[in-house]
């Protein structure tokens, strides 16, 4: 016989008591550990997919701060560059007027010194001038130059225009102070006996003269009454000289124009 | 040479006796049991488990995935028999390695057990399924005339279990105790090999097999009506 009925009995009851063994330790536990696994992991997911979510949002808030900041920056940086621009033309603008103002003090500065230089130019010209003037004098002629400035300086009175004469006689009568001679030199006594003579025959009067020396003329010999005046000086001819030296100059220096200033100091028979 | 274990009787008390057929299902039971309560102890919940976690999870997915395929509504209720059913039929056919090893399911004892576990299994699920009354209904169908032949398929198919099994089981082992004294060498690793597979088949025949009565008993027999839609108001 095949089969064992006790043993059918048996081993059906070993199999049910199999079944509960690995019900209770194998079914059970593995099917809770894959139970709360999956669980889990479906809340890891969706741990996962709001952290995306926020990190998201995060990515676009800071990507629209970039761009709030970006746009600040480059609005600061405009108002920067238009401040640095308008900067930079106020200082230049002050630079340029301050570079103007110091050209034309040094301007300035260089027509006042030739000035004083074409002065004493003039000055030492005049003094050179009349030194050897009186000494070619003195060796030609045997007279002396202050004999011939006075003999020329009576020429002239003798010799001047109807209007210049009228205008000078004019003068001495209506000044009662007598008319002033003035020289570089003393004027020996027979040229002033001869100015004397010629100013009484010019004038058919009987003319009040006062000789006095004078630092201001320049070589020569000058009569001035009630704001009129009459004279020869050496300074006549160096006026002369300075226009053209005064030319000259103009046209080596610009801005330079020392012969309208030197001009200025001629003296002539003009009137004052 | 005995034709089945059941003739290898360690103790007799009477009626009662313990032969090697019993001795080896204990031996399997306690392997089993133990093996199973070795791996679960330290169950991790985590991404990484270990690989024994890995390979019983893997194991028991894919019976209770089987299960479910064959139609069975709620695989997880009837799990534990099925499962049990056919790793214990595998586990025995996997022993069949181990020299000396005498499967028990070799004996037409066991596997007659095993048949008319399914043999009660079956009406005990149909009518906690579907009710006492609609079960029994499930005899007479298609027609009143098929319940005789109902009846006697059930029969006949829990014969069929038995011996389906059994025959396998024992013919395998009894063919490389053959070859054993016949070609020594060689040749019946080749037939263990071999009969490993067979048993391997078996065993998931006789699980599935059990799960489609299983099925066919919980399932309804008539379909249940659709809910009726809410009548349309003028």
């Amino acid at each position: 016989m095949l089969i064992d009925w006790f043993t059918v009995g048996a081993q059906a009851l070993n199999f049910i008591i199999l079944v509960w063994l690995l019900k209770h330790f194998l079914y059970k536990p593995v099917l809770a550990a894959i139970d709360t696994r999956e669980k889990r992991i479906a809340a890891e997911v969706a741990d996962a997919n709001t952290k995306r979510a926020e990190a998201q949002k995060s990515r676009d808030d800071f990507q629209a701060k970039d761009k709030a900041f970006d746009d600040q920056r480059a609005t600061l940086l405009a108002k920067a560059v238009d401040d640095a621009k308008a900067d930079h033309d106020r200082l230049v603008g002050d630079a340029r007027k301050e570079a103007d103002a110091l050209r034309a003090s040094q301007q300035a500065s260089l027509r006042d010194e030739l000035s004083a230089l074409g002065a004493q130019v003039r000055r030492s010209a005049s003094d050179e001038v009349f030194a050897i003037a009186r000494k070619t004098l003195a060796d030609l002629a045997t007279v002396s130059l202050e004999e011939r400035m006075g003999e020329v300086f009576t020429r002239r009175l003798r010799q001047m225009d109807a209007q210049s004469k009228e205008a000078l006689g004019a003068a001495l009568r209506g000044s009662a102070e007598p008319a002033v001679v003035t020289s570089t030199f003393d004027i020996p006594g027979a040229q002033r006996a001869a100015i004397q003579n010629a100013l009484n025959e010019t004038f058919s009067t009987e003319v009040k003269v006062r000789f006095a020396d004078s630092d201001t003329t320049v070589c020569g010999i000058e009569l001035r009454a009630g704001g009129q005046k009459v004279g020869w000086s050496i300074a006549e001819y160096l006026g002369a000289l300075d226009r053209r030296v005064g030319g000259l100059l103009d046209s080596q220096g610009p801005g330079a124009k020392p012969g309208a200033a030197v001009a200025a100091t001629h003296v002539n028979a003009a009137a004052v | 040479m005995n034709l089945t274990t059941d003739q290898d009787i360690l103790w007799q008390h009477g009626f009662a006796k313990l032969n090697l057929t019993v001795l080896t299902t204990w031996i399997m039971m306690v392997a089993m049991s133990a093996g199973a309560w070795l791996i679960t102890r330290r169950l991790a919940t985590g991404a990484v488990i270990s690989r024994w976690q890995a390979t019983l999870e893997i194991l028991v997915g894919a019976i209770q995935e089987q299960i479910k395929e064959l139609g069975v509504d709620n695989p997880g209720r009837y799990l534990a028999f099925l499962a049990t059913l056919f790793l214990f039929v595998g586990t025995a056919a996997l022993g069949t390695i181990i020299p000396g090893f005498k499967p028990p399911t070799g004996s037409l004892s066991t596997t007659a057990a095993l048949a008319l576990l399914v043999f009660v299994a079956v009406p005990f699920y149909g009518v906690r399924a579907q009710g006492l009354w609609s079960y029994l209904k499930s005899y007479t169908t298609p027609s009143f005339i098929m319940l005789p032949f109902n009846i006697i398929s059930e029969f006949s198919r829990t014969l069929a279990l038995a011996v389906r099994l059994f025959g396998n089981m024992m013919s395998g082992v009894m063919i490389v105790a053959i070859l054993l004294t016949i070609t020594p060498f060689i040749f019946p690793v080749a037939m263990t090999a071999l009969g490993l597979l067979t048993g391997m088949v078996q065993a998931y025949i006789f699980g599935i097999l059990a799960a489609v009565y299983i099925a066919a008993a919980t399932r309804s027999p008539t379909p249940k009506p659709a809910p009726k839609a809410a009548p349309a108001h003028p």
